[in-house]
Parts: structure tokens; sequence; C-alpha cells
């Protein structure tokens, strides 16, 4: 299958007044067209920055990328030049953010900023382009499209509003998707909806989805490809059906036991014990090994590599075999 | 809107008669026109009180007022005691300060928001922290020091500009009195952009303007400064009021007969009509800025609806 998108040893960091915290620390992941990964973890994982990483959309300062490579349809992304980077946002990769009231502009029409899209990449008038983002909205399914795209943001409900950007990610049928935590802000009600719609223009125009969320339950569903993140690396990899049978790090196994489930009612849910690491000051060894259950001596000295589990798994766990095995 | 505008108009009436019915009392009662009128001859009795007859302050002070009023309604300021008819004061005296306040709200408009942005965008650089102490030592200096001294460095040593304004008073010998008027507003809109500027650029609508791929000119433009810009044109909006009535002492320093002007001569002669009658249409041009600045802010943001 071709690789669209490979992240290779990212590290960022930010220089802050109280020091520097080291968001990602070697992130290896990629991505095949068309193919749904999931990016798990805790929030503060450095799930959102590796994808500003990846759109070019870092806060810098005090945002940094250090190290690595990130190679998207075969080019260097962080070599190229800025211009022709800009040219690859919104075209050929786009961003669905978590919170649409805020990541939209408040003071222009929907039809405005979806518009903008066609008039900026493909040069067409604004009366066409006004005519396209009508046709954009029917299609993630607004109703009375034609009658609302003069609106403006805030008079549109929350799932309509996350529509809205779903609708402007796609509109120029870019090959990756980066959707950050796109239901999170959303009522639980209408959650599935906007899944279920972002998952079938994604099957539809057979495009890359990076899909960073925390809940597991949504995962399942529509990930082919899983990849769990803990103080800015990887800890995980596998595909989507292996890792709920037989998860290889104590940590994807923790947050698997704490999905609420219904055989389980009345029961305690399981908490993993503990904080995440500070990022200005991660532990020495294994960065999950104050809360691990199984850590051992070599986990608080010896940082894990990426093992490799199996031809499509791997796990940064030096007791991944014992892991799986229980 | 539409009711929101009519409600606003009956809210303006109470301010109005309170404002202008305070300074009608503090110039026609506290003091004594006609005394004011003979300066210092004494005026033979029945000559006073046929003049207050004609003045109606044989009445009380009310029904001065009302009466006062009615009158104004009808276009009838009254005459002043040097026999001129207050209008053709305001005739002469209000284009003047239109024209003042106009250079004024340019010169704090244009130079106040390039300053705002350009330090907005590179903050903490000494591009900024220059600005910053410029505003502050614009703000700490009162008008009437910087006006003065505008005024005999630009007048007076180099001879760039006349030191005082010509009768005419053409747009361009008002440009120094109309920086001079433009001074302490201008250093608070460049704050005000700054800090509007600063807060936005964080702003997550920024980043996915960013992330749509769009040139960083049209972010800039189209949404950064869009957003930034609303509380910055409000406020301008309102003080075009206040940099109307506040051009006395600009006005002053310049030698142009504006309102500010008259209103200085008016007070200082205890010029009565005179003075109620620029006072009256100054709490008009106020009130009816403050409900524009209103009604321009819901254009700008479209989340802004009045009911
Ligand atoms: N703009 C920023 N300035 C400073 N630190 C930041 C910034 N953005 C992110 N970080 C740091 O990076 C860490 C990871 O953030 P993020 O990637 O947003 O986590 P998440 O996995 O919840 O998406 C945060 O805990 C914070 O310390
Ligand atoms: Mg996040």
């Amino acid at each position: 299958m071709d690789t669209l998108l490979d992240v290779r040893d990212l590290h960022v960091e930010f220089r802050t007044r109280d020091g520097v915290a080291k968001a990602v620390n070697g992130v290896n992941y990629s991505v095949n067209a068309g193919e749904t990964l999931a990016v798990l973890g805790e929030s503060g994982s450095g799930k959102s920055v590796t994808a500003q990483a990846i759109m070019g959309i870092l806060d810098s300062p005090p945002g940094h990328i250090t190290q690595g490579k990130i190679f998207f349809q075969g080019a260097d992304l962080l070599s190229l030049h800025r211009e022709a980077r800009r040219q690859v946002r919104g075209a050929k990769m786009a961003m669905i953010f978590q919170d649409a009231l805020s990541a939209l502009n408040p003071v222009l029409s929907v039809g405005d900023q979806l518009g903008e899209m066609y008039v900026v990449h493909r040069g067409m008038s604004r009366k066409d382009a006004r005519a396209r983002a009508v046709e954009l909205m029917d299609r993630v399914r607004i109703p009375a499209a034609k009658e609302r795209v003069g609106d403006y943001p805030h008079q549109f409900s929350g799932g309509m509003r996350q529509r809205i950007m779903i609708a402007m990610a796609m509109a120029l049928e870019p090959d990756l998707i980066i959707a950050d935590e796109p239901t999170t802000a959303l009522d639980v009600t209408v959650q599935a909806q906007v899944m279920e719609l972002l998952a079938e223009l994604q099957r539809e125009m057979r495009m890359g989805l990076i899909l960073i969320t925390h809940d597991l339950g949504v995962v399942a569903d529509v990930a082919d490809r899983i990849a769990v993140m803990y103080a800015g690396r990887i800890v995980e990899t596998a595909p989507v059906h292996e890792i709920y049978k037989a998860p290889a790090h104590p940590y994807t196994k923790g947050l698997l036991e704490s999905i609420p489930r219904l055989d389980l009612k009345g029961k305690e849910l399981y908490a993993i014990k503990g904080l995440p690491p500070s990022l200005i000051n991660i532990p020495p060894g294994c960065a999950f090994n104050p809360r691990c259950p199984m850590a051992q001596e070599v986990c608080r000295t010896d940082v894990p590599p990426l093992y490799k589990v199996s031809q499509t798994r791997a796990s940064a766990c030096h007791f991944w075999k014992e892991c799986l095995g229980d | 809107m539409g009711r929101y505008v009519i409600r606003r108009l009956l809210q303006m009436i109470p301010v109005f008669v309170g404002s202008t019915f305070l300074i009608f009392v503090m110039v026609y009662a506290l003091g004594d026109p006609v005394a004011a009128l003979f300066g210092d001859r004494a005026p033979d009795p029945a000559t006073a009180a046929q003049i207050r007859r004609d003045l109606y302050l044989d009445h009380p002070l009310w029904q001065q007022y009302t009466h006062y009023m009615a009158q104004i309604f009808q276009g009838n300021f009254g005459t002043a005691f040097t026999g001129q008819p207050v209008l053709q004061l305001m005739g002469s005296a209000w284009p003047l300060t239109i024209r003042l306040t106009i250079v004024a709200v340019i010169v704090e408009g244009v130079i106040g928001i390039i300053l705002g942005i350009i330090s907005g965008m590179r903050r903490g650089r000494s591009v900024d922290t220059g600005v910053l102490v410029l505003t502050l030592i614009v703000v700490s200096i009162p008008t009437f020091v910087s006006g003065y001294v505008l005024q005999f460095l630009f007048g007076v040593k180099w001879g760039v500009v006349n030191p005082s304004v010509s009768a005419a008073a053409p747009f361009n010998e008002l440009i120094l009195p109309g920086v001079v008027l433009a001074l302490v507003s201008l250093a608070y809109v460049t704050r005000l952009t700054r800090t509007s500027i600063a807060e936005n650029t964080r702003a997550d609508y920024v980043r996915t303007a960013v992330a749509k791929g769009l040139p960083r000119r049209r972010v800039i433009l189209r949404h950064l400064l869009r957003n930034s810009l609303i509380p910055v044109v409000t406020f301008i909006g309102t003080d075009v009021g206040a940099l109307m009535g506040g051009a006395i002492v600009t006005e002053r320093i310049f030698n142009i007969h504006g309102v500010g002007y008259q209103l200085y001569q008016g007070i200082l002669r205890q010029n009565s009509p005179t003075v109620v009658g620029f006072v009256t249409i100054l709490v008009i041009v106020f009130l009816v800025a403050n409900l524009l600045v209103d009604l321009l802010y819901a254009v700008l943001d479209p989340r802004i609806r009045y009911a």
C-alpha cells in the first residue's frame, strides 16, 4: 500500500518561561492512503502538537521542531519552502479542530469561510465559490444550505458547526485529514452522527485520516490502526482488532480497562493510578514506569525502544511479551 | 433593531434634558446675565427689567428652561450679548471644529492603528517597547504643554507651518492642531490596537485560517485585523464627540475660532445664550455619536444583536 504520511523520530519542544516542555519526544507513525489511524492518549500526551507539526501550524515561538522528518507523498515537508508548504495546507492535507465555535471566524459568514478555500486555492470568483459552498453544506447534510450559507457560525448548533468544519476540511478533497478530537466538544447525542459523517466521507473520497481522540469507544468502529501516545512518544501501534484482543503495553491495557463496560456495571471503574509526568521533567527510563504495575528495575533506567511485536505491531515496553501473555 | 433604536432615542431624552438643564442652571441661575451684559456700568433699572422680560428672566427657572428649549427647537438660539445671533456664531464655528475633528480622527485612526498593528505583531521586540514608551510619554504630557511646544518648534523655530491658523482654516493649516488634538487619543488607540491584535493572534480561528493554507497577508487582513479592529473602531467613534468638546485647549493655542473658542469666550464674558446654545448642540452630537457607535458595533460584529 502507498505510504501517504511518514513521521520519523519527531521531537517538538516548547521553550517557555517555566522551562523547556518536551511535548513530543521521538514520534514515529505512518498513514497509508485511504487508511484511518487513531491516535490515542491522555490529554497532554502530545497528540495535538504532533498534528500541528504535521500541518505546519505550530505556535512558534515557543514551539520548535528540534529533530525528525515528516514525509508527505514522498516530499520532506520540513525542508519545503514556506510558500510550497502553504499550498499543501488546506489543499492536500486539512485539519478538523475540536471546538468549531472558536475555530471558525465569528465575523465572517460560513459561506465566506467555505468559499475562501476555492477563491484562494483554485482562483474561483466569489460567486462560483459561494455556489460551491452551498454544495459542500448539502454534502455534510446541513438542512436548507442555500438559505443558511450567509449565516454566521454562532447561528448554528454545535453539531452543525462541526459539520461546517468538516465541510471546510473536505472542500478541496485533500489526501489526508487530521481530525483533532472532532466530537469531544459535542453533545453525546450528536457525537455519533458527526463521527459517522466523517467516516462516510473519508471512505467515499478515499482519504487518509488521522483521528485524534481519547475515546476508545469511537475508535473500534472507524479506525484501521491505532497509535497510543504517552508523554510525547508512541508506546504502542497495532491494527485495531488486535490491540483490543491483547494489548502489548501496560499503558494501553490500562486505557482499555478504563472504558466503562455494560457487563461490569456496578463495579468500580478502573483508572490508571497517578498522573502523567511533567513534560519539563520526564522521568528517566520508561516515562510510564512510576505508574506501571509491571515496572522493574530496568524500566527506571533504560528507555525502551519500539520493539517489533509482529509484522504490523510494535510496543515500547521492555516486557511486552509478558504483557501480551496475561 | 428598529425597536432598539427607538428605545435608545427615548433613553436619550432624560439624558439630554438632565445635562442641558444643569448647564442652564449654572449659566443663568448662578450668574447674572444682565449684569454681565452691562459689564462695569450699573444698568438703569427700567432697562434691566425690560431686558429681563425679553430674556424671560422674570419667570421661574423651569419656565425659562422650557421656553429656551422650545426656542432652540424652532432654530432660534437667541442673540449673544454682543448683538450677534448665536446661530451665526455657530455657522462660523462648527465648520472649523468639524474640520479640525476630521483631521484629528484621521490622525488618531491611521497612525494609531498602524503603530498598534506593528507593535502588536512584534510583541516584546524593540519596536514594541519603543512604541510603548512613546505612548506613555504622550499620555502623561497635558495637551496645553505639547500644543505650545509643537507650535513653538514647527511654527516659530523651524517655520514649517504658520503658528496660528488663518480665519478660513484650510485643511493643510489644521494638520498640526489636528495632531495636537489627537495625541492622547492616538496613544490610546495604539495601545488598544496592540492589545487586541496580541489577543487575537493566538485565537483558534487565526490558526484555522493558517491551516486552510491562506497566504499570510490574507490571514492578517481578512481574519486577524477584521476581528481585532472592532473595539478600536468603536472607540474612535465614541471619541468623535469627546474630540469636538475637547478642542477648547487646542483651538485656543492655535487661535482657531471654532466651538471650543466660542465656548471659552462665552464663559469668560458670561455670554449665556452662546454657552447654552453651543453646549446643547455638543450634548446632541455626543448622544448621536454614541448611538451610531452602538449600531456600527452590531454591523461589525454579527454576534451582537440588539433587541
Ligand atoms: N502553545 C503552547 N505553548 C506551550 N506549551 C504547549 C503549547 N501547546 C502545547 N504545549 C505543551 O505540549 C503538551 C502537549 O500538548 P497537546 O499536544 O495539546 O496534548 P494533547 O495530547 O492533549 O493534544 C502540553 O501539555 C503542553 O505542555
Ligand atoms: Mg489535544
